[in-house]
C-alpha cells in the first residue's frame, strides 16, 4: 500500500521570490492492486505528484509510506529498486544508446531477441525493427513514447507511475495501452491522464483541482459525473 | 611479441595474433613483421621513415593492417605512410598505435598519412590511438591525415582515442573530386590533464561532393580539448559538420567551426552542442535502478558507442 500523508510542495517563484504553493496537504492512499487515474486541469500538481512518489523531489511537508515504511527521504535510485517504476510523460533522448540497451539497462539483465519482442510487441513495436536504434531525434515523439512505456515492462515493480500514457500515442493505438493496463492490474498503478478511453479503464478516479484533490471515487461513478456535462464536470462534481 | 605488445595490439587493432593478408607491425621504430600481397603491396620508403602501401585496382573485400607500438620512454618519431588505392578497389585499413610508457621520458608518435584514391576507390579507414603505463613521461600522438579523393571515391573515417593519451594534435586535410564522399566519425575521451586538438580543413571542390564529419568528445577531470573544422564549398556540394560534447568535472571544450559557401550553390551545415549531461537523462537512468555514476558511465558509454 502507498500512502502520502499530508503532502504539500512549494517552489520559489523565480519572477516574485514568493513561494508558490504547488500541492497543499494532500493525503492519499493507493490500494496493492488497482488502476488509479488522476485528472483534473492543468497546472493542478498532477505531474508534480508523481515526481514526488518516485524521488525525484522532495515534499516541502508531509510523508510517504510504501508498505507502512517511511520513504520519504529514500533518493531515486533506491525506490527504482523497491519496485517503483515510471513512464515520463516527455521521454528522455540519449545520443548512441540503443533501444536494446535501455531495455536491457530497465530489466537489468541481458536480454535476448524472443524477451524483447515481448516487451516491444506489448507497446506495438516490431522488435526487429528497433532494437538496434538509438533513442534519439531520429525516432518519432510516438515511437519515443512507446520505449518509454516497453522501458517500464522491462523494469517492472511494484507501483507504476504513468504520466500521460496516451501523449502521443495515436488513436488506432489504444488498444494497445489498455492491454498494457490489464497486465499491470495486479500491482499498483498510478496513471495521469485527461483520456476518456483511459478513464474508462480505472478502478479508482481522482480529481486534482488548485493544488489539491478535490474528489475521489470508485472509476465508473466518477466517470459518469465527470461525463455528465464534460465542460463543466468539476460542478457536477460539486453538485453531487 | 611479449605480453604488454599483445594488449597493445589487440586494443588499437582487435588482433590477437598476427593476421593474414598484408600487414606492417612496427615496434619503437623498427619492423617487427611485414606481409605484402600482390593485391596490397608494401614497400619500405627509402628517404625517410616509413611506407608506400599499393592497393591495385579492383582489389575488393581487402584488408591491410598497420599498427604501431611503442613501449619505450624518450622516443620520438615521425613516419609517412602514403596510399596509393587503384581505381574501382574497395579496402579496409586498420592504423593505429598503442603507447606503453612506464618511463619518465616522453613517448611520441606521429603518423603523417597521405591517401590518394583514384576514380570510384573506396576506402574505410579505422584509426585508434590508445596509450597506457605509470611513468611521468608524456605519452602524445600528432597525426597527420591528408585525403585526396578523385570522381566518384569514397573515404569513411573512424578514429577513436578513448584514454591515457597526454596530448595530442590531429590535423586532417581532404580535396574531393566529383561526386567523392568523405565520412568522418570520430570519438575522444580525454581525463585528468589531458589535451586533445583536432581540427578538420575539407575541399568540397567537385559537382555533388559531399563531407559528413561527426564529433563526439567527452572530457573530464581538467582535460582541455580543441576542436576546429573549416569546409570549403567550391561546388555545388553538401557539407555537414556536427561536434557533440559532454564536459564533467573541471573540463572545457572548445568548438570553432567554420564553413564557407565559395560557390553560391555549395550547402554547407555546422552544429554544436557542448554541456554537462542533462539532469533528466541522469533521473530517467536513475528510475531504472542505476546509482548517479552508473547512469553517468551509461550515458557516456553511449554517446562514445
Amino acid at each position: 500500500m502507498l500512502e502520502l500523508k499530508n503532502i504539500s510542495y512549494s517552489v520559489k517563484d523565480e519572477n516574485t521570490g514568493r513561494m508558490q504553493e504547488i500541492l497543499k496537504d494532500v493525503d492519499l492512499t493507493f490500494e496493492d492492486k488497482g488502476i488509479n487515474v488522476i485528472t483534473g486541469p492543468n497546472g493542478s500538481g498532477k505531474s508534480t505528484l508523481i515526481k514526488l512518489v518516485m524521488g525525484f523531489e522532495r515534499p516541502t511537508e508531509g510523508k510517504v509510506l510504501f508498505n507502512g515504511n517511511d520513504i520519504t527521504e529514500l533518493g531515486v535510485t533506491e525506490r527504482a529498486r523497491m519496485g517503483f517504476t515510471i513512464a515520463f510523460q516527455q521521454p528522455v533522448r540519449f545520443k548512441g544508446i540503443t533501444v536494446k540497451k535501455l531495455l536491457e539497462l530497465a530489466s537489468g539483465k541481458k536480454m535476448n531477441t524472443e524477451d524483447m519482442c515481448d516487451c516491444l510487441s506489448s507497446v506495438g513495436l516490431c522488435a526487429r525493427n528497433y532494437i538496434d536504434r538509438a533513442v534519439d531525434g531520429t525516432l518519432s515523439g510516438g515511437e519515443l513514447k512507446r520505449i518509454e512505456l516497453a522501458m517500464a515492462v522491462a523494469k517492472g515493480g511494484e507501483v507504476f507511475l504513468l504520466d500521460e500514457p496516451e501523449a502521443g500515442i495515436d488513436l488506432w493505438s489504444f488498444e494497445d495501452l489498455v492491454k498494457i493496463f490489464a497486465r499491470l492490474r495486479d500491482k499498483t498503478v498510478i496513471i495521469v491522464s485527461h483520456q476518456q478511453r483511459i478513464l474508462e479503464t480505472a478502478d479508482k478516479i481522482f480529481l486534482f483541482d488548485h493544488d489539491k484533490i478535490t474528489s475521489a471515487g470508485r472509476g465508473d461513478d466518477m466517470f459518469a459525473l465527470l461525463t455528465k456535462r464534460p465542460a463543466q464536470c468539476w460542478r457536477n462534481l460539486q453538485e453531487s | 611479441m611479449d605480453r604488454t605488445d599483445s594488449e597493445l595490439l589487440e586494443t588499437i587493432a582487435g588482433l590477437h595474433d598476427i593476421p593474414e593478408g598484408s600487414f606492417n607491425i612496427r615496434k619503437n621504430g623498427k619492423l617487427l613483421a611485414r606481409n605484402s600481397t600482390a593485391d596490397i603491396e608494401i614497400i619500405p620508403k627509402k628517404d625517410k621513415d616509413g611506407i608506400d602501401i599499393v592497393v591495385k585496382a579492383g582489389v575488393v573485400k581487402k584488408s591491410v593492417h598497420i599498427p604501431v607500438l611503442l613501449t619505450v620512454g624518450d622516443f620520438k618519431e615521425t613516419v609517412y605512410n602514403d596510399f596509393f588505392i587503384g581505381k574501382g578497389a574497395d579496402v579496409t585499413i586498420i592504423a593505429g598505435c598503442g603507447i606503453h610508457n612506464d618511463a619518465c621520458g616522453d613517448a611520441e608518435h606521429d603518423g603523417v598519412h597521405t591517401f590518394h584514391l583514384e576514380k570510384g576507390a573506396k576506402v574505410k579507414y579505422i584509426e585508434r590511438h590508445y596509450a597506457s603505463g605509470d611513468g611521468t613521461g608524456k605519452k602524445s600522438f600528432d597525426p597527420v591525415t591528408k585525403i585526396y579523393c578523385k570522381e566518384n571515391a569514397c573515404f569513411e573515417m573512424e578514429s577513436t582515442q578513448l584514454g591515457g593519451v597526454t596530448s595530442t594534435v590531429r590535423k586532417t586535410y581532404a580535396t574531393l573530386g566529383k561526386n567523392a564522399q568523405l565520412i568522418v566519425k570520430e570519438k575522444i575521451l580525454t581525463d585528468s590533464e589531458e589535451s586533445a586538438v583536432t581540427d578538420f580543413k575539407v575541399y568540397l571542390n567537385g559537382e555533388h561532393s559531399r563531407a559528413d564529419i561527426v564529433s563526439r568528445s567527452v572530457a573530464k577531470g581538467k582535460s582541455v580539448q580543441k576542436f576546429g573544422s573549416d569546409l570549403i564549398g567550391k561546388n555545388e556540394c553538401f557539407g555537414h559538420v556536427e561536434c557533440d560534447g559532454i564536459l564533467l568535472g573541471e573540463a572545457r571544450i572548445v568548438s570553432t567551426p567554420k564553413i564557407d559557401a565559395v560557390s553560391p550553390e555549395a550547402s554547407l551545415v555546422h552544429e554544436a552542442a557542448v554541456g554537462k549531461i542533462a539532469g533528466e537523462q541522469l533521473l530517467k537512468l536513475m528510475s531504472l535502478g542505476l546509482t548517479e555514476q552508473e547512469a553517468e558511465d551509461a550515458v557516456i558509454k553511449g554517446f562514445l558507442n
